[in-house]
């Protein structure tokens, strides 16, 4: 509330594009009331890569290493959905044994994703220890990765009709050490920080999202989950092998940062669920179809498909003309929709609190410059 | 209020009373699985020669272009060898295709990941320098 005879006026403040908390090259325009934060603009394109016009310029195969680009903390499910995508065009079914690779290490890779996002955020909010914590547990899940992929960050593991190389004895008690590993952290990461209160007091009733509100904006992923609705690919359009295992949606009930973060962590641990599942009931056979050409020219046509991301719904449109290359990609990116929430979410906020919600939303910048 | 931090607090001392867990990088380097994607190099035969038949499949799947100028000569029994042989490291993406793609198993990633130069132009590999042993950027262990 102004007094009367002070004349209103706001400035601008300019939030990145290299600052800390906004986790990649964002840049956002805050229009400044005091305090208060009046309007915030983001700017993106920062990490522009032009992926969906090198699709046309590439044939479908050397596309594949650029998904492990698009979102690198997720990549797996990225190189999942375009392969996916790929097969289903070729009408190629994959043998069992590779859904259930897939499976696995996707979850893998989506607790590294989660573990990140939670050190990081945490650091946001000025916590330096939990960092340590999950980076540490992190590393434990790269080592693994690295195993059978080949690389610690940008995979590029699967390939149209399975996956090119097996697991071995030695990943899977890996696997089984980690679970038991992990689900021994869980006290740890509540001492530290869920029952911490001043990480209660600073999150609950901040940065809500309200169920109307996500579904207008189309937030997909944790961000939704956390405000109560439960809507998770993995269920809704069940694919690969996920409809073989037990594992629950999380979801939160106020929506607000303190909600997303316990659904996030809820996660994490479903995902150990799947994983052990998976690596008990993992059938033998082949891990690549027979019938996949050497030359990838699928026939004419269009095809869509969405995979649950760390982030939410990532999707894939592929038009063919029955050419080697793509005739145009689209790749709808859930980090986008969540975005384009952030001005409403800012509105009238302090902007240590703009902070600590822009994190909340976990957004990956490069997927959405894309 | 003051009983969760302390808790918390108790859970940070616990971990002076652990084995640390950082390794001393450089000093000591970590290791790498099998599996791990380096550089891609020429492999070599027991007797020294390139196994590279010049076929130019690995340079066709590279999706950055990293794989350029393989020109083949002949031989005596009209065997193929290349005789140019370019692998530009500042365009490779790590990705294994050529590997995969070669039908001789005559380019294999390796497992070096301390690429960073000083100067771009020691990442454009000529056929000798991507050659196996004669890498260059096979350090000897520099501390
Ligand atoms: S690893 Fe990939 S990018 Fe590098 S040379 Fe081989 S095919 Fe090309
Ligand atoms: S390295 Fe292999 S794929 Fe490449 S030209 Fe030589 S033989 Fe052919």
């Amino acid at each position: 509330m102004l007094e009367p005879g002070i004349e209103e006026k706001t400035f601008v403040l300019n939030l990145g594009p290299q600052h800390p908390s906004t986790h990649g090259v964002l840049r956002i325009l805050l229009e400044m009331d005091g305090e208060y934060i009046a309007k915030a603009d983001p700017v993106i394109g920062y990490g522009h890569r032009g992926h969906e016009h090198m699709a046309e310029n590439r044939n479908y195969l050397q596309f594949l290493p650029n998904m492990g680009r698009v979102d690198y903390l997720h990549a797996l499910a990225y190189n999942q959905c375009w392969c996916m995508a790929v097969e289903k065009l070729l009408g190629i079914t994959v043998p069992e044994r590779a859904e259930f690779i897939r499976v696995i290490t996707n979850e893998l890779n989506r607790i590294t994703s989660h573990l990140l996002w939670f050190g990081a955020y945490l650091m946001d909010l000025g916590a330096f220890t939990p960092f340590l914590y999950c980076f540490d547990d992190r590393e434990h899940i790269l080592d693994l990765l690295d195993r059978v992929t080949g690389s610690r960050l940008t995979y590029c593991y699967y390939r149209f009709g399975g996956v090119p190389s097996d697991i071995d004895r030695e990943f899977i008690d890996g696997c089984f050490a980690f679970i038991d590993r992990f689900r021994s952290r869980w006290k740890d990461y509540d001492n530290l920080v869920t029952k911490n209160v001043i990480f209660i007091n600073r999150t609950k009733g901040v940065g809500i999202i309200t169920p109307e509100m996500a579904l207008k904006y189309g937030i997909t992923g944790p961000n939704l989950r956390g405000s109560g609705i439960p809507y998770d690919i993995r269920k809704s359009e069940p694919y690969s092998a996920y409809p073989l295992f037990n594992f629950e949606i999380p979801i939160g009930e106020n929506g607000d940062i303190f909600d997303r973060y316990v659904v996030r962590l809820a996660e994490m641990e479903q995902s150990l669920r799947i994983v052990e599942q998976a690596l008990v009931k993992l059938p033998n056979g082949p891990i690549m179809a027979e019938k996949v050409p050497k030359r990838i020219k699928p026939p004419a046509g269009e095809v869509y498909q969405a995979v649950e991301t760390a982030r939410g719904e990532f999707g894939i449109y592929i038009v063919s003309q029955g050419e080697v290359k793509p005739y145009r990609v689209k790749l709808r990116v859930p980090s986008f929709a969540t975005l384009s929430f952030f001005p409403e979410m800012a509105k009238d906020n302090l902007v240590a609190d703009a902070v600590a919600n822009l994190g909340s939303i976990d957004v990956v910048i490069p997927e959405i410059d894309r | 209020m003051i009983i969760p931090l302390l808790k918390g607090l108790a859970t940070t001392l616990k971990a002076c009373f652990s084995k640390p867990i950082t390794l001393q990088y450089p000093e000591v380097k970590r290791p790498v699985a099998p599996r791990f994607r380096g550089h891609p190099e020429l492999v070599i035969n027991d007797d020294g020669d390139r196994r590279c038949v010049a076929c130019t499949l690995c340079m066709v799947v590279c999706p950055s272009n990293a794989i350029r100028g393989i020109e083949a000569a002949e031989g005596e029994n009209h065997e193929k060898y290349p005789v140019a042989f370019t692998i530009d490291l500042t365009r490779c993406i790590f990705c294994g295709f050529c590997q995969e793609a070669c039908p001789k198993a005559a380019i294999k990633l390796n497992n070096l990941y301390e690429l960073a130069q000083y100067d771009k132009s020691r990442l454009i590999l000529d056929i000798d320098k991507a050659t196996q042993e004669k890498s260059q950027l096979r350090m000897a262990d520099w501390l």
